[in-house]
């Protein structure tokens, strides 16, 4: 079970955190570590969440379990994120009142993916669409 | 504390039968901001929330917590109920509201603080 892949769709709150939920789970029961666990789950979670919450059409999130570490990719085909610098900044948010009602747009997301990542990239096209590519190594306990 | 201890000393409303109570709690965490929560709980944690919608169980799958207590007297939907019990995440409900509830189970894990 290498690889496992998710579409998310924007907007549907009831059904966002299944992806999440699936990867915790083959993750534990794959007899990966409860701390790698936990982080690969936390990266799936904000990764699904903004797409949900943000991307126009939804998008994917995809994780890879290498022998040395689990990948984690999250793709959506737009907007795009016009100030990476600025979205990175603990307590930013764009979300909407209702999102924030709900718990959401605490503008901790990335950064919680960044701190629960080894290799955190995150690429993004005003226009186009965002990558974000989070590594965690397998021989590392941190986070 | 087992979980199934807690929820008879506080009077907890099971509303996940299904799910397992056996698991034991160590600690506690408070929130409503779904990241500050990933970010802040820990495996083993009794969370107490206002919120209750379905990403909750995910929350809570993905951090190890050992049940979600939701105060103020709210309810999930049926579908959220059905989902953490498939989940295997227990979901208690209190009338106190978020302040009482989170004091009382402190008192309970802590008794020694007071």
């Amino acid at each position: 079970m290498p690889r496992l892949a998710f579409s998310v769709t924007a907007g549907d709150v009831e059904t966002s955190g299944s992806a999440s939920e699936e990867i915790a789970s083959r993750v534990r029961a794959l007899g990966i570590e409860e701390g790698l666990a936990r982080r690969a789950g936390i990266v799936a979670f904000e990764g699904e969440m903004n797409l949900m919450l943000y991307a126009k059409s939804g998008g994917t999130v995809t994780v890879e379990i290498l022998p040395e570490a689990l990948e984690i990719v999250v793709e959506d085909n737009g907007p795009g994120i016009d100030d990476i610098e600025l979205a990175m900044t603990p307590g930013f948010s764009t979300a909407p009142e209702w999102a924030i009602e709900l718990g959401f747009g605490a503008g901790m997301g990335l950064v919680n993916m960044k701190n629960n990542s080894d290799h955190f990239e995150i690429t993004s096209q005003p226009g186009d669409g965002t990558r974000i590519r989070c590594r965690i190594d397998r021989r590392t306990h941190a986070a | 504390m087992r979980l199934d201890e807690i929820v008879r000393a506080l009077g907890l409303e099971i509303l996940t039968p299904v799910a397992d109570l056996s698991r034991t709690v160590d600690n506690g965490y408070t929130g409503d901001l779904l990241s500050d929560v990933l970010a802040g709980a820990r495996s083993g944690d009794l969370w107490t929330t206002i919120q209750r919608h379905a990403n909750v169980v995910a929350v809570a799958k993905v951090t190890g917590i050992a049940a979600i207590v939701i105060a103020g007297g709210a309810r999930p939907s049926g579908d959220v109920l059905q989902k953490a019990e498939a989940e295997g995440v227990p979901i208690l409900a209190t009338p106190d509201p978020l302040f009482a509830i989170t004091g009382r189970i402190h008192r309970l894990l802590f008794p020694e603080e007071g």
